[in-house]
């Protein structure tokens, strides 16, 4: 298992569009990615359940990988949360 | 005849069938069904279908609208492909053996509201969208076609108001005018019907009959009515307006490459107030004399962070290269007040259009500041700039910022960048401008007299206040004097004066103003010829 915090910079938060980069990119691999934020906990690769959790600029959040490509995935999450959010 | 009311996005006539646009109803059932795993099937071609009309909307609303309003499409296929709304679908066929329709929409109803009930105005506004999915799966199922006109020739298109998805869809040739019942002046409906440059009213009192559907209509877009079913008399005057207005449209054409000079002589220069780069096709279009008022602002809005140098030179250069050596007037950064960008961190102030606003944010954040000033001066080597700064109220100002374009343009010039003789004004909009306005001429080499704020502060009238709206008149004695005493004492201390606020546009005071020895007046692109043909009658 792999676990990563980030807190979003982004001024508007997870909003629409970067949830659904974020879907797609989750998509990619074949671990689990769970999100969890407000203390609200859900999967990464549907964009609704994402959008519910109403993520905005300064907030927590928690990325737990779990899964054979794991590694790869918590590494390419995390960067893609440091450059879109 | 029935005539209605309602308020104009567009000026302009336009006479023909009216259509009434119906989003096409499907009167939801709920249905036992035998077979789940066939109505699942059924489901699934529908969603399928779904995902390549959003897919031909996002490519239809990429190519007309540009990426920014596409990607709502891409973003509603994503959510129609989430495993929990598809999941909450299946299961209710197959749980509650109801038919597809009836699980769409009412998966479609639980998640919206959720949406509906978070603490957040963005993430609440979402529930439309998880409707309009849902919609297109239950009319897709129940093989309704969205959009289309259903009539040969185009039409007066009455509707309640069109939704994001409706307007990209509809067959736009075949559009003469648009007549919302809802809908505002920033709909989508009124965004639409200006960019296809066709007279709209938005807000109108009408009923929506399918009878009217046929029915002749006569959209008046200068006073904001819409007849329906007209008498001959309304008919026939209507067209001669209609022909009036397109003459005068017309003869305002010819006006172009004319001179902006009286009959007794006196010459002033017409200039052009832009926001964006788009606007200067607008300006030159209209054959404006210059650019009297860039708002940079915009260059500053809407982001999370700081434009840099490079981003606004390009801007500038942009808009300067266009003009091909036409004056342009760049107004430096006139954010607080009306106008807010969160990461500038200002603290919410009890009274913002007093408070920590334009010049007075530039001065206490230098290099903010220097980061515009360097860019417009680089941008300078490429036609003619001039700058002027808001909201100016002391001689002291001025010489604190004198100080720093001195620094700027050593710093440009020991890295070798070129840049080309400026310009450097004022923008005259408190009364304390006005009433030191000789010793203000002597700094600077011209005034620009912001009419809008100038009336604000000289009235002690917010004009954001609607209740105050009565009172709020912009011809009022005190302004007017303003004005004149501006005029004089700029042209005493060797500035010339133009005027940039929205009563440059008003024509009933061009002669006033041209009497006073206004010198420039600068409006907005679309009211350049007229104000050209006011001048040349005076």
């Amino acid at each position: 298992m792999k676990q990563f915090t980030y807190t979003i910079q982004d001024e508007v938060g997870i909003h629409a569009r970067p949830a659904g980069l974020l879907v797609k990119k989750a998509g990619e691999f074949a671990s689990t990615v769970t999100m969890e934020a407000n203390g609200k906990k859900g999967d990464a690769k549907k964009i609704m359940s994402i959008m519910m959790m109403g993520v905005k600029k300064g907030h927590e959040v928690t990325i737990t990988i779990e899964g054979p490509d794991e590694d790869a995935a918590a590494e390419a999450l995390e960067a893609f949360m440091k450059e879109n959010l | 005849m029935i005539s209605c009311s309602g308020k104009s996005v567009l000026k302009g006539i336009a006479i023909g069938k009216v259509y009434l646009f119906k989003k096409q109803e499907y009167v939801l059932k709920q249905e036992k069904i035998s077979d789940a795993e066939a109505e699942i099937s059924r489901f699934e071609e529908a969603k399928k279908k779904a995902v390549v009309q959003l897919d031909a909307l996002y490519e239809k609303a990429l190519k007309e609208a540009g990426e920014e309003q596409a990607m709502i499409f891409d973003v509603h296929k994503m959510m129609i492909e989430d495993q929990d709304y598809l999941d909450s679908i299946r299961n209710m066929i197959k749980e509650e053996s109801v038919n597809a329709e009836y699980a769409v929409h009412v998966t479609g109803e639980n998640f919206a509201a959720v949406f509906a009930s978070m603490d957040d105005e963005y993430m609440k506004a979402r529930s439309a969208d998880v409707l309009d999915i849902s919609k297109r799966i239950v009319n897709n199922l129940a093989g309704i076609v969205d959009g289309g006109i259903d009539s040969e020739e185009p039409v007066i298109l009455l509707a309640d108001d069109l939704s994001p998805s409706e307007t990209v869809a509809i067959d736009k040739s075949k559009i003469l005018a648009f007549v919302t019942k809802n809908g505002s002046a920033n709909s989508h409906t009124a965004i639409l019907a200006r960019s296809m440059n066709i007279p709209s009213l938005v807000k109108t009192d009408v009923e929506l009959k399918d009878e009217y559907t046929g029915m002749t209509g006569i959209v008046n877009g200068i006073d904001g009515t819409f007849y329906l079913d007209p008498d001959e008399a309304t008919l026939e005057d209507m067209k001669n307006r209609k022909e009036a207005w397109e003459k005068e449209r017309a003869a305002l054409q010819e006006l172009i490459g004319k001179d902006n000079v009286t009959t007794d002589g006196r010459r002033i220069n017409v200039y052009a107030n832009i926001g964006s780069v788009e606007d200067v096709e607008k300006v030159l279009k209209n054959d404006a004399g210059g650019i009297g008022l860039f708002r940079s602002e915009f260059i500053y809005l809407g982001r999370d962070t700081y434009p840099t140098e490079e981003e606004q030179f390009e801007i500038y250069k942009e808009v300067v290269s266009r003009m091909g050596g036409k004056k342009v007037i760049i107004r430096t950064l006139d954010i607080g007040a009306d106008k807010q960008a969160d990461y500038f961190g200002i603290p919410k102030e009890e009274n913002p259009a007093m408070g920590f606003r334009a010049i007075r944010i530039c001065l206490s954040r230098v290099d903010v500041f220097k980061t515009q000033l360097r860019a417009i001066y680089r941008a300078s080597a490429f036609g003619t700039v001039s700058i002027m700064f808001p909201m100016i109220i002391s001689v002291s100002e001025i010489r604190r910022i004198k100080e720093i374009v001195e620094e700027v343009k050593t710093e440009l010039a020991s890295e070798e960048k070129e840049f080309g003789n400026v310009e450097l004004g004022i923008m005259v909009e408190t009364p304390a401008a006005v009433m030191i306005s000789e010793e203000l001429a002597k700094e600077v080499e011209f005034f620009s007299i912001g009419t809008n704020d100038l009336t604000q502060y000289t009235l002690a009238i917010d004009r954001q206040n609607q209740s105050l709206d009565n009172i709020y008149d912009s011809h009022h004695p005190a302004v007017l004097r303003m004005i004149q005493m501006t005029i004089e004492n700029g042209h005493k201390g060797g500035a010339w004066v133009g005027i940039c606020g929205e009563l440059g546009s008003d024509t009933t005071l061009t002669k006033t103003f041209i009497d006073m020895g206004i010198d420039e007046l600068s409006v907005s692109p679309t009211y350049v010829l007229g104000l050209r043909k006011t001048i040349r009658e005076i």
